[in-house]
């Protein structure tokens, strides 16, 4: 812990690099974020962050660590015990859209691929202009070919672009991803790993990427936050240039660090 | 059988230009009366045993004569009559029942409220068999519209409502929250979701009802009525009229057979994004 303590660098916002767009982000604040279930176990106690707008963030941690807890209170999908959460600082809109990518695609079977996506636009605009934002969205991803497919006949993979679909259609200032790779093989995964890295430049939204995969977490992060014990245990900032090569040795020392950390704490 | 036909072109692995001779046309035709062979088979022999007089046209009628039958009820117009008052019959039973089963499935599957109010009476009444109360019927409504009408709508009532409410309990919890988070409101997140995932588990009880709802006319119409296909029986019983009864069994398969396509065509249609569903 008292490690972790010196190696903390909060509220620092990362040197920028290799972003052309300007950020329409928003940024996020907790003071004092604490979190029990129903029978009284702490899962967060007292988490205080602040994530710049346009930021890119993972949280990294043990099973049951609380950081898909912290991902849900973040969203609003859960209310804190104690303690508060802002989404959006002054000159920002409060109600911008937050958007979540869940680990499973959750894709209506009954609705073909561009209706599914517009599902993430509500009901906003004619059915028509949602069709034509949902295409849209879709040859960002690469899959206007499936748009009036069945989720049925779609991979995995393809399954997932989708849900990626749904989640940037309405053009959200925050896109939280709660494992959404964690399902797929390792090839797929890094193709859409260099995807989300591609969109997330291009359209400047805050991510906060939850994940069990430290490599990912170095491959993408601006900041990767340790969680354990219902803390911010580490608070590493990530400066490597964009696009990362796979296998670059200053992020494999990295990921060496935050592997043996996780690991060290488990005795 | 139309399966078992295309297995072995599938196991033998040689490529499509092994076998160029085989347009796929006049095969699929063929694989398609593959079916009809056993039925077809039956009824030539079920004629030529009645012909050569090994079986009694007192007590099982030759095919041809039961054909005769229908044209001959069917010149007079007695078949189309009472064809259609069965069918009104059914129908109307079956809209009464079916629609109350479905208002109580979506009401209880809903509203935990609703559930704990209504579910453990409906399944107590449920354990009761709907034919047992037939002479109750009778006395409550004589042998009018109303006793035919009140037995096939309690036949099929119990599987609408019970698919129903299973139905609209399986639905993918992830998806109802994924329905949720993405702001859908109440009614939204019924139509767009809960809805369309009950869907088959409604079409299972859709087609369970079909068959009660035969059954149930079937019955009442043989015990208590003045006109339909049950009581056209009925009565070609009374006059030894054989050909009539055996006419009368045959239209009922037909009916339910009628039925039951239909119930599919429209799950084919309904479900299509259901691969279980898809060119079944």
């Amino acid at each position: 812990m008292t490690a972790s303590a010196a190696l903390r660098h909060p509220d620092e916002t990362p040197p920028r690099r290799a972003r052309p767009a300007p950020a329409r982000g928003v940024s996020v604040t907790a003071r004092g974020l604490a979190k029990a279930f129903d029978d009284g176990h702490p899962v967060l106690r007292g988490v205080d962050l602040h994530i710049p707008a346009g930021q890119f963030v993972a949280v990294v941690g043990r099973s049951g660590c609380g950081k898909s807890t912290l991902l849900r209170l973040i969203l609003g999908l859960e209310a804190p015990s104690a303690g508060r959460i802002n989404v959006g600082g002054e000159g920002q809109d409060a109600g911008a859209t937050r958007r979540i990518m869940f680990q499973e695609p959750r894709l209506l079977p009954w609705a073909r691929v561009a209706d599914n996506v517009a599902v993430g636009l509500g009901r906003a605009g004619s059915r028509a202009e949602r069709r034509v934002r949902a295409r849209a969205v879709l040859d960002e991803v690469g899959l206007s070919a499936k748009a009036e497919n069945w989720p049925a006949t779609l991979s995995g993979g393809q399954r997932q672009r989708v849900a990626l679909a749904r989640a940037l259609v309405s053009r959200p200032a925050l896109l939280a991803l709660d494992e959404p790779l964690g399902a797929l093989d390792a090839l797929t995964r890094i193709d859409m790993q260099a995807m989300i890295e591609r969109i997330w430049l291009d359209q400047g939204f805050t991510a906060i990427l939850v994940t069990h995969d430290v490599a990912e977490a170095v491959a993408l992060a601006d900041r990767i936050l340790v969680v354990e014990d219902g803390g911010i245990a580490l608070d590493l900032t990530v400066d490597a240039p964009r696009p990362r090569r796979r296998g670059d040795p200053d992020l494999a020392a990295l990921e060496g660090r935050i592997l043996d950390h996780l690991l060290g704490t488990r005795a | 059988m139309a399966h078992s036909a295309s297995i072995p072109a599938g196991r033998t692995h040689l490529p499509a230009v092994a076998r160029p001779g085989r347009s796929r046309g006049p095969w699929l035709d063929l694989r398609h009366l593959v079916p009809w062979l056993l039925p077809a088979a039956i009824l030539v022999g079920w004629q030529a045993a009645a012909s050569a007089g090994l079986v009694s046209t007192r007590f099982m009628p030759a095919p041809l004569d039961v054909a005769a039958a229908g044209w001959r009820l069917g010149r007079t117009g007695e078949l189309w009559t009472n064809l259609w008052v069965s069918f009104a019959r059914a129908a109307t039973g079956f809209l009464i029942g079916g629609g109350i089963g479905l208002a109580f499935g979506l009401a209880n599957g809903l509203s935990s409220l609703s559930e704990r109010v209504t579910d453990a009476t409906l399944q107590m009444v449920r354990n009761i068999p709907h034919l047992s109360l037939i002479p109750l019927v009778i006395l409550w409504f004589g042998i009018d519209e109303g006793a035919k009408l009140f037995l096939v709508a309690l036949g099929v009532f119990f599987p609408i409502y019970a698919n129903t409410l299973h139905g609209i309990r399986s639905v993918d919890p992830q998806l109802i929250e994924m329905g949720r988070v993405y702001g859908m409101s109440r009614s939204e997140l019924f139509r767009r979701v809960v809805l369309p995932g009950a869907l088959p588990s409604i079409f299972v009880g859709l087609r369970y009802a079909l068959g009660i709802m035969w059954l149930t006319l079937i019955v009442a119409e043989t015990i208590s009525a003045t006109s339909g296909l049950g009581y056209m029986a009925m009565q070609a019983r009374e006059f030894m009229l054989v050909d009539v009864v055996v006419l009368a069994i045959l239209i009922y398969a037909l009916l339910g057979k009628l039925a039951d396509s239909l119930t599919r065509a429209l799950e084919r249609t309904c479900l299509a994004w259901n691969p279980a569903y898809r060119n079944a």
